[in-house]
């Protein structure tokens, strides 16, 4: 695998490379082979489940088949940085809503969205296991909780100010 | 596994230990209604249809997962079990369209039978339902998502049964979609199973969509015309002006020797019967050279009497017959006793596409050693040399796919080609394209014939190991090498042959006697006394001329007439036309083959599907073609050849032995527009009158062929009943093939070609030319 | 950063190392980290399993099956290699407490694999961590190589010649694989699906070997129960309901968090003194006692032990443990509607009655919530929600089904209250504003 050609950068490819061998069977790596090929590519594309296709060892519409079950790989490119906004029963009661809401408004974008600028898209998600420190967000990876529509705005700003570096 | 018994509603039943108790119901007439469950397809457990009360359970159990154990006690039919199935079904029919009035399913439609069964017919649902247009996924493949009701039947026969894997499930919850292999379009074999298996109308057919209503058909259940599988397939069919057409090819009642499959011909490639190529009028060439419309009794006349002259003036010797892969045993038959007793000649031929001469030969006095189609679906293991039956032999390859699925058989594979069943295949090994025979040899022990390695060694040791061994054969074993093959396959206990050849009866066409030197069952022409005297005329017993030899004799002048049936061997062969400038040629054909256009007369000849009689598969399989569709203007193969005997004075009593103590046909070659054959007879019955059967009943022929051909002789209950019956090969009568040309032109016809009906099939070409095919076609092959 | 809360009731078991830096592998070591799996080799598989029954702990999942009778029915010998899988793909609405252990104490989560590998015979273990937790992960992944590193993961552990490998591994975002078989199906790069059972995975699980599989939250109390006996732990909670728990609570409370506290701990106790009361000297409307699959309790009936037998007798579940509390502004065909929301998003779509009917039960709160219902709509949300009740292919569907049923019986009044073009009575409720004030 390692001598073939690769979207990927070498680290990754490399990482791949140790991950099929890590499981009892290839195809393991799969899912998580998705979610970190998404981090570096920004979505999957076809090029993507292409090679993560080979990589596994199965057919291309068995990756798709798979990669439209979860809900965070995505086929289309978004911003730089995702706020998923929670929404579910602990968010709600204490303002998920109201603060998606604020985001919409302050970002001028709707659910799935993305700026103008390409810097912010929004999202409404399900449950993100931070219920007791609600109403919470998610930026790519990082949580942010207990959150009002102010300290929101100060959250928004802060990755405003690391996409302009 | 031992019994177990247990009781069901009530009533003591017994089976076998790890039987589904859906299955074990279903065979005491127990009916447990599903959607997702399928005999012989992984489980789902995903319709929920199938629950039912077994005591000590806290919840509702799927049928269709639970195994019967000894005592387990079920309720099927409670009024809790009523009300979950009808929940399922309002539940299901919420988003669905209900657009059954011009749905294609609507009344062939499981979700209507149980939306009646549970009364589940007053909607609860008042939401906005969500529309989807229809996707075109082929030619012949249409998706209705809206319909579809998620059982994964298609996902699963396209995986599991086709090995094709093209259709996947996207998404998830509600969003959930069966979706093609190329996000808008499929790349598959066609198959059209996932149509087939569909219980609504989600998935639809490209020949059929929006033409009729199932009840507006008559459903006629015959054998494909294509290949030699021979696979049973049920015509739709309705009239129209000019005859009966054929609106859908499937695979309706299952209870043929294909079970569950049909491939992309069987299915849709019946349009050539519509085709506008299609000849209606006799033609006969004119003063002026060019062939022009003439009535039927003209162009009889005008054959009858130029073949009476040729003969009486000539010789028998001067005329050559070349019959059929497509016609019938009766059709075959009959063309080669009217070439040997009414025309006096023994040139007669055909496009030999297998050696099934030297088959029977080889299997002389070995009673039993013939495989059925049926068998590979039970052998434990399975030889394959040469042939690619995904390609050529779909049937066959379904039934190995399933076997070494469902009951994990062993198969080995040896090739020249990656052919596809190797992925089935327990041990493979590839083959120069030329070392068939060689390879045979090692096989049987000569270790010198083939430069193996260490796998063709390993290859040969576990084959030698098998007990029960099923081998099937292509093309590209022939004459001694076949014979070769047997040897090797009788040093194994309990090994079954089976030689593969392309074309519906292609094998009914040798085992006819449609050979220059041999008769019906493969009796040299020389030993002819028993035909002689069935026929009450002598024959002649010199061998006549092969294809070759009658084209060789034509081009020097020495053939003065040709009367070819079904076969397009100028095209075939590349004969020169030039070489028939000065024969009196005959042909009964479909279409202006490269043939019929050289011709003096052409008769439009009816196909396998407006016609009855019987074919045999490659496998030796025996079985009843029943007329489905009707053209006016045509006329079947046979009528033609007994008016034009008629017409020549002979007697067409003596050809055809109608009314010597023949059994009726049962109104088989009628037709299936009224049954009115079937009353016809009570009523002649009831009126103490004798049935009448005509000089056009094939099955007064095959009485003379059972008489004859002793292997033919199988119990004709079955047949009729529209089964396979396996031919009693042991009774094959020839004695040595030694020193006989080598005259086998496979047709190597792939999955989307079929000689010269493929080429008049607009939805064959249709196919191909979409690009949404798995494997790229042969060059088509002309027949 | 999530973080424990405490309460002078807090009895810290598998919350003992929270805060104290204990993702450092040295730092665990000192906190008696490592040292129960050195007694469980000495101990021997039966011994272990002994000592697991003897504790009563019992999943923390939501199920509730006894640990120590899951571990027992994996066979002794089995052709196939036998697994541990680690279902740390904590979704369930209202929990949040397998975070806090894979943050603070990921090491006992590694050590409680171990051990049950010992008890049960196998050598090879999984985290699965859902895919939002990816902070997780790598914390996990360095924890792993760590153990390494000391030689507690690999060939030879703690100088035993006993061999055990753990791999972590991510989701990518699907609550339904929660469901233990559907969690073996994402492993093996599949669509999370449930299969189909039996087989259990005990007998046939991952990759076709037994497996056993056990939230993060109960394997990381594993090492804690052999390091302190297993009589010792159950003394803790309550009959058959061994030990301490970690409870979310969330919602209308003054004091959200995550506290540890024994089983069978007073409902009403953790809501007025543990969580501080509603804020605002609001009335509390109903409390979703165990993640939001579980069925509404109203204010009368709170008082009662927080164990899988008390609450299963109030006509709920003790779930997940994840503790909601609505005070009286909530409009509770909203807060049915939002549950509906998050099933029919999460559904797999597999069978009929999950898929079509969280759907359709989306479809119709939302239409009711806005005023567009009439009387039947109510009881047809029954019907539905009935009809899918045990019929569903896995525990989704009941998951769905559960709450709805009770919301529409509890509070049907207040259904009707929407109908008939009259809407929504809490319309822009002021409960947001309060909160954020």
């Amino acid at each position: 695998m390692a001598t073939e050609t690769t979207i990927f950068s070498p680290e990754l490819a490399a990482r791949f490379d140790k991950l099929v061998t890590l499981y009892p069977v290839r195809r393991s790596a799969l899912v998580p082979m998705l979610l970190y090929a998404q981090d570096e590519v920004g979505y999957i594309s076809k090029a993507v489940v292409a090679e993560v296709a080979r990589r596994v060892g199965v057919l291309e519409n068995d990756v798709v088949s798979v990669l439209s079950y979860y809900s965070m790989l995505r086929t289309q490119p978004i911003g730089k940085f995702n706020v998923q906004v929670c929404t579910n029963i602990c968010c709600m009661l204490r303002g998920g809503n109201e603060l998606f809401e604020h985001c919409k408004k302050r970002l001028g974008i709707g659910h799935k969205g993305t700026t103008a600028d390409g810097v912010f898209s929004l999202e409404e998600v399900e449950c993100i296991g931070a219920c007791s420190w609600a109403p919470a967000v998610q930026v790519n990876y990082d949580f942010h909780e207990n959150l009002t529509p102010e300290s929101m705005d100060k959250v928004l700003e802060e990755y405003r100010e690391k996409a302009q570096k | 596994m031992a019994d177990v018994t247990f009781t069901v509603d009530g009533k003591k039943l017994t089976a076998p230990a790890g039987t589904l108790l859906i299955e074990a119901c279903r065979k005491a007439g127990i009916e447990i209604p599903a959607f997702c469950y399928y005999p012989n397809l992984s489980l789902q457990a995903a319709c929920r249809m199938c629950v039912v009360r077994i005591e000590k359970m806290p919840k509702l159990q799927t049928a269709c997962t639970t195994v019967v154990t000894e005592g387990m006690a079920v309720t099927t039919e409670s009024d809790e079990v009523k009300q979950s199935r009808k929940a399922m079904v309002e539940l299901v029919l919420g988003n669905h369209p209900l657009d059954c009035p011009v749905c294609d399913a609507g009344g062939e439609c499981e979700l209507q039978d149980m939306t009646f069964t549970y009364g589940a017919h007053e909607s609860r649902y008042v939401e906005i339902k969500q529309h989807r247009d229809e996707q075109q996924w082929s030619p012949v493949v249409f998706f209705d998502r809206p319909r579809c009701i998620m059982c994964y039947r298609c996902v699963r026969v396209c995986a599991e049964g086709m090995d094709v894997w093209a259709l996947a499930v996207d998404n998830r919850g509600v969003s959930s979609v069966i979706a093609p292999n190329e996000g808008d379009s499929l790349l598959c074999e066609q198959c059209g199973m996932c149509i087939d298996i569909c219980p609504v109308g989600a998935l639809t057919s490209g020949t059929y969509r929006y033409k009729t209503r199932p009840w507006e058909m008559n459903h006629v259940g015959t054998i494909c015309t294509h290949c030699g599988d021979g696979c049973k397939t049920t015509l739709g069919v309705r009239p129209v002006n000019d005859g009966v057409e054929i609106i859908r090819g499937d695979n309706r009642d299952k209870s043929g020797i294909n079970g569950d499959f049909l491939c992309v011909k069987g299915r849709y490639a019946f349009d050539f019967a519509h085709h506008e190529g299609r000849l209606t009028k006799p033609l006969v060439r004119q003063t002026d050279g060019k062939l022009a419309p003439v009535s039927w009794e003209h162009a009889i006349d005008f054959t009858a009497k130029k073949l009476r002259e040729i003969r009486d003036t000539r010789g028998g010797n001067a005329i050559g017959v070349i019959g059929s892969n497509r016609t019938t045993n009766e059709e075959a038959y009959l063309l080669q006793k009217f070439a040997r007793s009414v025309l006096g000649t023994n040139n007669i031929d055909h496009h030999r596409t297998a050696d099934y001469t030297a088959f029977a030969a080889a299997l002389k006095d070995k009673p039993g050693r013939e495989a059925s189609l049926r068998d590979f679906a039970s052998a434990r293991a399975i030889l394959l040399l040469g042939n690619d039956p995904t390609n050529q032999h779909p049937g066959l390859a379904w039934q190995i796919r399933t076997n070494v699925r469902l009951n994990r058989a062993r198969l080995y594979v040896a090739n020249h080609e990656d052919v596809r069943l190797r992925r089935q295949a327990r041990a493979s090994v590839i083959l120069p394209s030329d070392g068939y025979a060689s390879f045979v040899s090692y096989l049987g022990g000569n270790d010198g014939a083939f430069r193996g390695s260490d796998l063709t060694a390993s290859f040969r040791d576990v084959i030698r190991k098998e007990e029960s061994l099923l081998i099937a054969f292509g093309s590209e074993l022939r004459g001694r090498d076949i014979q070769a093959l047997v040897d090797f396959g009788l040093s194994l206990p309990n090994t079954k042959f089976a030689c593969l050849g392309d074309y519906v009866n292609s094998r009914g066409a040798a085992d006819m006697g449609l050979l220059p030197d041999l008769l019906p069952g493969y009796i040299p022409v020389s030993a002819s006394t028993q035909f002689a005297e069935e026929y009450g005329s002598a024959l002649p017993a010199q061998a006549g001329l092969d294809l070759i030899q009658m084209f060789d004799a034509a081009g020097q002048g020495d053939l003065a007439a040709l009367y070819i049936v079904g076969a397009n061997p100028v095209s075939r062969y590349g004969i020169d036309p030039s070489a028939l400038k000065n024969t009196f040629l005959v042909v009964q054909d479909m279409f202006l083959t490269e043939t019929a256009a050289l011709a003096d007369v052409v008769f439009p000849a009816a196909n396998l599907y407006e016609k009855a009689g019987t074919v045999t598969n490659t496998y030796g399989d025996l079985q009843l073609v029943k007329k489905a569709s009707d053209r006016a203007g045509v006329r079947t193969d046979f009528e033609i050849v007994v008016r034009v005997v008629d017409k020549m004075g002979a007697d067409p009593k003596k050809l055809v032995p109608f009314g010597k103590g023949v059994r009726a046909d049962f109104g088989q070659s009628r037709g299936a527009e009224t049954g009115e054959a079937d009353r016809h007879a009570v009523w002649l019955v009831a009126n103490h009158l004798e049935p009448k059967l005509s000089p056009f009943d094939p099955f007064a022929v095959f009485d003379e062929i059972q008489r004859l051909v002793p292997a033919y002789n199988v119990p004709r209950l079955n047949l009729l009943l529209g089964n396979d019956e396996h031919l009693k090969s042991e009774l094959v009568q020839i004695e040595s093939v030694a020193g006989r040309r080598d005259l086998v032109l496979p047709a190597n016809d792939v999955l989307y070609t079929s000689g010269t009906l493929g080429r008049y099939s607009a939805k064959l070409e249709e196919v191909v030319a979409s690009a949404t095919i798995l494997m790229k076609p042969a060059e088509t092959a002309a027949d | 950063m999530a973080y424990l809360t405490t309460h002078p009731d807090v009895v810290p078991v598998v919350s003992y190392r929270f805060g104290k830096g204990a993702t450092n592998i040295d730092r665990y070591i000192e906190l008696d980290g490592y040292k129960a799996a050195r007694k469980a080799i000495e101990m021997g598989p039966e011994a272990v399993i002994a000592e697991m029954k003897a504790s009563n702990l019992r999943g923390r999942g939501g199920a509730g099956f006894p640990t120590g009778m899951k571990w027992s029915f994996v066979p002794k010998q089995s052709e196939k290699p036998k697994y541990i899988l680690v279902n740390g793909d904590e979704s369930e609405p209202a929990t949040c407490k397998d975070r806090l252990i894979f943050e603070h104490d990921p090491h006992s989560v590694i050590e409680g694999v171990i051990i049950a590998g010992l008890a049960v015979g196998a050598k090879m273990g999984f985290i699965y961590l859902r895919g939002e937790y990816r902070y997780l992960l790598n914390i996990m992944e360095k924890a792993i190589e760590d153990a390494y590193a000391k030689g507690f993961l690999g060939k030879n552990i703690f100088g035993s010649g006993i061999e055990f490998e753990a791999v972590s591994h991510t989701g990518a975002g699907a609550y339904e694989v929660g469901e233990e078989s559907a969690l073996m199906e994402s492993l093996e790069g599949k669509r999370g699906i449930p299969r189909i059972r039996p087989p259990f995975p005990a007998v046939v699980g991952l990759y076709g070997g037994p497996t056993v599989i056990n939230n993060a939250e109960t394997l990381a109390t594993v090492p804690h129960i052999i390091r302190m006996g297993g009589a010792e732990y159950a003394k803790i909670g309550t009959e058959r309901n061994g030990g301490t728990r970690l409870f979310c609570l969330s919602g209308h409370l003054e004091k959200p968090g995550v506290y540890e506290l024994p089983m069978g701990y007073n409902l009403k106790r953790m809501i007025y003194e543990v969580g501080g009361g509603i804020p605002g000297g609001r009335k509390l409307k109903a409390v979703v006692p165990g993640g939001s699959s579980t069925p509404v309790l109203l204010p009368e009936e709170i008082d009662i032990g927080m164990d899988f037998d008390q609450v299963g007798k109030a006509g709920s579940m003790l779930g997940s443990g994840g503790v909601v509390v609505l005070d009286e502004t909530v409009c509770m065909v909203e807060f049915a509607l939002r549950t509906m929301r998050f099933y029919q998003h999460e559904s797999c779509g597999w069978c009929i009655p999950c898929r079509e009917g969280t759907d359709w039960l989306k479809k119709s709160l939302t239409r009711v919530h806005a005023g567009g219902g009439v009387d039947k709509d109510i009881d047809n949300i029954q019907y539905l929600a009935e009809n899918m009740l045990g019929r569903t292919f896995c525990p989704l569907g009941d998951a769905a089904a559960m709450p709805t049923i009770a919301f529409v019986k509890k509070f049907r009044k207040e259904f009707e209250d929407h109908l008939d073009g009259k809407g929504c009575p809490y319309k822009h409720s002021l409960q947001h504003e309060a909160v954020l004030a």
